[in-house]
């Protein structure tokens, strides 16, 4: 136990649905970088492309043919809010990659705006993924990464990139930005995997 | 983009609040003791753990507010119905600790080596990071041209006014100008209002200066500032933010 911190109480005891570290929130905080990018759905496009250069691409109409799933997903951000049981629409990864072949065991996203986090390819597989474009029952909101962002809830929520525009497979690990600079290259928020050495 | 600000692993330490000073109503500054503090970068932050006489633990992250070379201190507004700001701001005194993990945050920092003009715009309490900025180019003699817009509400809000009064007279080439949003004080030029497009044209760098922009605020003020700037022709990846609120 650290050290105790005299007249401190707290709030209450810990939800066990809280990984440690984390407190609950209703709101919804907004953590960006930068300036929210605008992406206009006629011109949105999202690829995933092989480590062979092979390049699978959908198109905003093209996206909203595919199979879409409802999920309820607990939101974990670094900062240390935690959201519980939010509902997302969009399209699982297994259905997007189903059609890629790939030797490669790493991924890198990419966003609108420039943004890139990297992930192990098995994360966005079996159920753990989705292209999410709805967000409790409404169109997802531009600050929230609308028009479409990566869902990876069981990941500290910058990995969940918003805007999305693409994934990049590969065979090496490739940081992504703010992998880069200073935070966990995984991320599990039940290990608080929140910088680099945790 | 910037580098690694962090380096090797970030170990939770013993911090001992040296002293406090209040700032407004409702924060203060702490200024803490940590013995291995390994230095820091102006706008980084720290973890902060608050852990109880029965072992309970709850984390937040505060903005350091004073200058790299120094101690850290941390100016925290109270959250009404908070858990862990109404303890740092009413009840915690000189001598008590916590613990700290840091810094942390190696993207919303500014450097003396960084030369374009700088843009600051705060909303609240998100002036913390961007007054350490501030000290930061006093501290290293920095001739950089600095711009601060600070949007708060009242005169009474305004966290570290006498020193923006001091440094407005004193640190040239900085320029300091607030916008008010419920009072404003009776020789202010502005009636009380949002911060607007008018008031960045006429307070920020034009855009062909390339300016660093740094926003820090609440989630929705840092989006509307931030979408003015961009809608104003700067060039997005020149625009940081941090948002806080939830």
């Amino acid at each position: 136990m650290g050290v105790v911190s005299r007249g401190f109480a707290g709030r209450g005891r810990s939800d066990p649905k809280l990984p440690p570290g984390q407190y609950l929130t209703k709101d919804f905080p907004v953590l960006s970088a930068g300036p929210t990018p605008r992406v206009d759905t006629d011109r949105w496009a999202f690829a995933i492309t092989a480590e062979t250069g092979q390049e699978h691409s959908w198109n905003w109409a093209q996206l909203h043919q595919l199979p879409s799933e409802t999920v309820t997903v607990d939101l974990h951000c670094v900062t240390k809010w935690s959201k519980l049981g939010t509902v997302w629409e969009g399209v699982s990864l297994d259905t997007l990659m189903a059609g890629v072949e790939s030797a490669a065991d790493h991924a890198l996203v990419h966003s609108y705006g420039g943004y890139t986090t990297n992930l192990p390819l098995e994360d966005l597989l079996d159920g753990q993924a989705w292209l999410a474009y709805r967000y409790d029952g409404t169109d997802l909101e531009p600050e929230h990464g609308g028009p479409v962002r990566l869902l990876v809830p069981h990941l500290y929520l910058w990995k969940s990139a918003k805007w999305v525009r693409g994934i990049q497979l590969l065979l090496d690990d490739h940081p992504g930005f703010w992998e880069s600079l200073g935070y966990h290259n995984y991320g599990d928020p039940w290990r608080e995997q929140r910088y680099w050495g945790d | 983009m910037a580098r690694a600000a962090v380096l090797g692993r970030l170990s939770w330490q013993v911090a001992q609040i040296a002293a406090v000073r209040p700032e407004t109503d409702t924060a203060r500054t702490l200024v803490l003791d940590v013995p291995d503090w390994p230095g820091h970068r102006a706008g980084q932050h720290v973890d902060v753990r608050l852990t109880a006489e029965d072992g309970y633990t709850a984390q937040r992250s505060y903005s350091i507010a004073s200058a790299p070379g120094g101690p850290p201190a941390l100016t925290v507004q109270r959250v009404d119905g908070g858990e862990v700001s109404p303890y740092l701001v009413d009840i915690a005194a000189p001598g008590d600790r916590f613990e700290v993990r840091g810094p942390v945050g190696g993207y919303f920092t500014w450097q003396p080596g960084d030369h374009a003009p700088v843009l600051l715009v705060a909303g609240g309490s998100g002036v913390v990071p961007l007054m350490s900025m501030v000290r930061a180019r006093a501290a290293a003699g920095s001739r950089v041209p600095f711009r601060l817009l600070y949007s708060t509400r009242t005169p009474a809000t305004v966290i570290y006014a006498d020193e923006l009064r001091r440094r407005s007279r004193d640190d040239h080439g900085l320029d300091i100008a607030y916008a008010y949003t419920r009072v404003a004080p009776p020789e202010h030029p502005r009636p009380p209002g949002r911060l607007d497009a008018v008031l960045l044209a006429e307070w920020g760098w034009p855009t062909e200066f390339a300016p660093n922009c740094y926003v820090c605020g609440p989630t929705g003020f840092v989006e509307t500032v931030a979408n003015l700037l961009v809608d104003a022709g700067h060039d997005p990846a020149r625009v940081r933010t941090e948002r806080f609120g939830g």
